[in-house]
């Protein structure tokens, strides 16, 4: 990474002596948290795969990938970018939003352009775009799609991620759907995003409750854990579940028909990719492109799976 | 559990340390009445066997690290080496279904592999302790670091997952049992009376209590500390193997998220149980207790929804520091009746 760094930086130095064209060489520097789970794993592969493809569509952009371990590490990254690279733009997944916002106001004083991908700051003025996946709808589509299945006197149990304004929101806006459709929530559990969790949970859900028609598991690394959980009780006939994100294995899973994970939502670990694109667009394209970018949660389904699924993707 | 006749030189000593044995079983007792009380389906076989099982992974960790802690070290880096042999044997059982089929050899080859990091790491832990003279914590917290980031980076930052074949034949090692028993808890119970006896009935047993309770005096003893202590580690490392041996077929895949936090849980288990963190004491019947009061915790809380699943954190605080109340409790009333 950092050798290739160098290899642009003298190429670009040595470009510079040449002609006067490199003068538009453009630094963007991408920093998000480092694969530490399935979906950061999926987040920075597609980080990789969108480097790749722009900088061989354009060769005045180059994009450094910085990833942290935390928002301490995160913010240490963020200076090393201006100090050492020194950027022109930036495209950020803040660790939290709080801690970050500061950190990223330096780099916007710098004068660099902002993206802000997935959690905001806390002062949205600092931002010059903002990508993101919808957690309220993803939350209101998994429900949509419960009530096409199930019914007045259904039976539901709910494996929540790790409590945060995330999570809430997704299952705010989930128990707001179905408020009144006559589904059961027999109770909602924190699995916290790990499928060894998704596991236990669900095996406790099973001892306890003798009739479940449904599970919403909101996440694709608590649903495989939850379906080992089904199939060690053997219960597969009696229940479906709907998990959340698009897992190569679940969305392949929906493709193939399996009864048991009929459908998948997306919250796309792809979302850094649009946020790249759009800011290397504001250099390079003649329209505006600040602004937000809420990326939809569609309903993946044995129809349209195949547009979702990435094979080579680690997630 | 009663303590040999040979070692009790007071004959009061035996009498005191079953006490010590009452606190945490009292807690055990306490815990499954209020588990009962809030749902009677805490005692239905199939969530008494889930239970169990669940217990066996941190309950075998557990049982290494109480000989560890007991000889005054401390293994932070089992979660870590957990979730890396996990990958490591995916890995290689993938290859080996790649190149020569799915066949009872590859869970073999696995096995072996497992057999192989675990003790292998648990060396590396020890060797670094003792030869290198770097803080047990120290060690361990670096190689903790290791493991995880090599598991992270085998996986590509997701997740590894078995080949379906070999699936289908490691599979039954998890779910299945004997005699309505399933085999995890089998290798639970037999690491556990391997422990007790290598604790209660061994020279290795007692030579951890002397190294832990005072290393000096255990050297001019003749005792040869640094072989003893990279044995804990070993040992451990081994322990840590037997559990990623049954764990993998669980849900057949490892990652980043594999085993976070394990080494905390061990080691609550282990103190739970009555040894002393400053070692000189271990207790291998007492961390099984303390496996099973934590894992009945995490249970009793998805059973019931009286508690807010926020606090979740703080129930689970309230009853291990509880536990290990009642244990010095009864041992200061122990030692009154004594006086």
């Amino acid at each position: 990474m950092s050798l290739k760094a160098i290899a642009l930086g003298l190429l670009a130095t040595s470009a510079l002596a040449g002609s006067a064209v490199a003068q538009d060489q453009i630094k963007i520097g991408v920093s998000i948290p480092a694969a530490t789970h399935g979906f950061m794993g999926g987040l920075n592969w597609h980080a990789a795969e969108a480097e790749k493809r722009l900088e061989a569509a354009n060769p005045n952009i180059d994009i450094i990938i910085v990833t942290a371990d935390g928002p301490a590490d995160q913010a240490s990254d963020l200076e090393d970018l201006v100090s050492v690279h020194q950027i022109q733009a930036l495209v950020v997944l803040p660790f939290e939003s709080e801690p970050l916002t500061e950190p990223v106001r330096a780099v916007a004083d710098t004068g660099a352009f902002i993206t802000v991908v997935d959690r905001g700051l806390t002062d949205p003025s600092i931002q010059d775009v903002y990508v993101s996946g919808n957690n309220t709808e993803m939350g209101e589509v998994s429900a949509e799609y419960m009530m096409t299945r199930l019914g007045e006197g259904d039976n539901i149990v709910i494996l929540r991620g790790i409590p945060t304004v995330l999570d809430t929101e997704r299952f705010d806006a989930f128990m707001a759907k179905i408020e009144g459709s006559g589904i059961n929530v027999l109770d909602n559990k924190f699995a916290n995003w790990n499928r060894d969790d998704g596991f236990e949970v669900m095996q406790d859900f099973l001892s306890r409750f003798p009739d479940i028609d449904g599970v919403w598991a909101q996440d694709d690394d608590i649903t495989l854990g939850v379906v080992e959980a089904i199939k060690q009780a053997g219960r597969e006939s009696e229940m479906f579940v709907v998990g959340g994100a698009g897992m190569k294995e679940i969305v392949k899973g929906v493709m193939d028909g399996d009864p048991l994970v009929p459908v998948d939502v997306l919250y796309p670990p792809a979302q850094i990719a649009t946020a790249m694109d759009v800011t290397v667009n504001h250099f390079i394209s003649n329209g505006p492109v600040t602004g937000s970018y809420i990326l939809g949660s569609p309903l993946i389904t044995q129809e349209n799976a195949e547009q979702f699924y990435f094979p080579d993707s680690p997630f | 559990m009663s303590v040999s006749t040979h070692e009790a030189a007071k004959p009061n000593r035996g009498f005191r340390i079953d006490l010590k044995t009452a606190g945490p079983l009292l807690a055990l007792i306490l815990l499954v009445i209020l588990g009962y009380s809030l749902n009677p389906a805490f005692l239905n076989e199939g969530n008494v066997t889930n239970i169990l099982t669940r217990s066996a992974f941190i309950g075998i960790i557990a049982v290494g690290a109480t000989f560890v802690i007991t000889a005054g070290g401390i293994d932070l880096s089992v979660g870590s080496m957990a979730a890396f042999i996990a990958g490591v044997m995916i890995i290689v059982m993938n290859w080996t279904v790649g190149s020569m089929g799915a066949s009872i050899w590859t869970v073999l080859i696995g096995i072996g592999c497992s057999l192989i990091l675990g003790i292998g790491a648990g060396f590396i832990n020890g060797f670094l302790t003792t030869k290198a003279k770097i803080e047990a914590f120290i060690v361990t917290l670096g190689t903790m670091g290791i493991y995880r980031s090599l598991v992270t980076y085998f996986a590509d930052g997701g997740t590894l997952s078995l080949a379906s074949g070999a699936r289908d034949i490691y599979r039954p090692v998890y779910y299945d049992s004997l005699l309505r028993i399933p085999y995890p808890v089998w290798v639970f119970i037999f690491v556990a009376i391997i422990g007790w006896v290598l604790m209660n009935r061994t020279a290795f047993g007692r030579y951890c209590m002397a190294i832990g309770s005072n290393e000096h005096v255990a050297r001019y003893s003749a005792i040869k500390v640094d072989r003893v202590r990279t044995a804990t580690f070993v040992l451990q490392g081994l322990c840590v193997s037997l559990a990623t041996i049954i764990y993998v077929p669980r849900l057949g895949s490892a990652s980043a998220a594999t085993g976070v936090l394990w080494e905390l849980e061990a080691i609550a288990a282990v103190i739970i149980g009555g040894t002393m963190l400053k070692g000189g004491f271990g207790r291998v019947g007492g961390t099984v207790i303390g496996a099973l009061i934590l894992t009945a915790i995490g249970n009793i809380l998805n059973l019931t929804e009286i508690i807010s699943n926020y606090l979740n954190g703080a129930v689970q605080g309230v009853i291990i520091v509880a536990a290990v109340y009642l244990q010095r409790g009864s041992l200061r009333a122990g030692r009154k009746k004594a006086d």
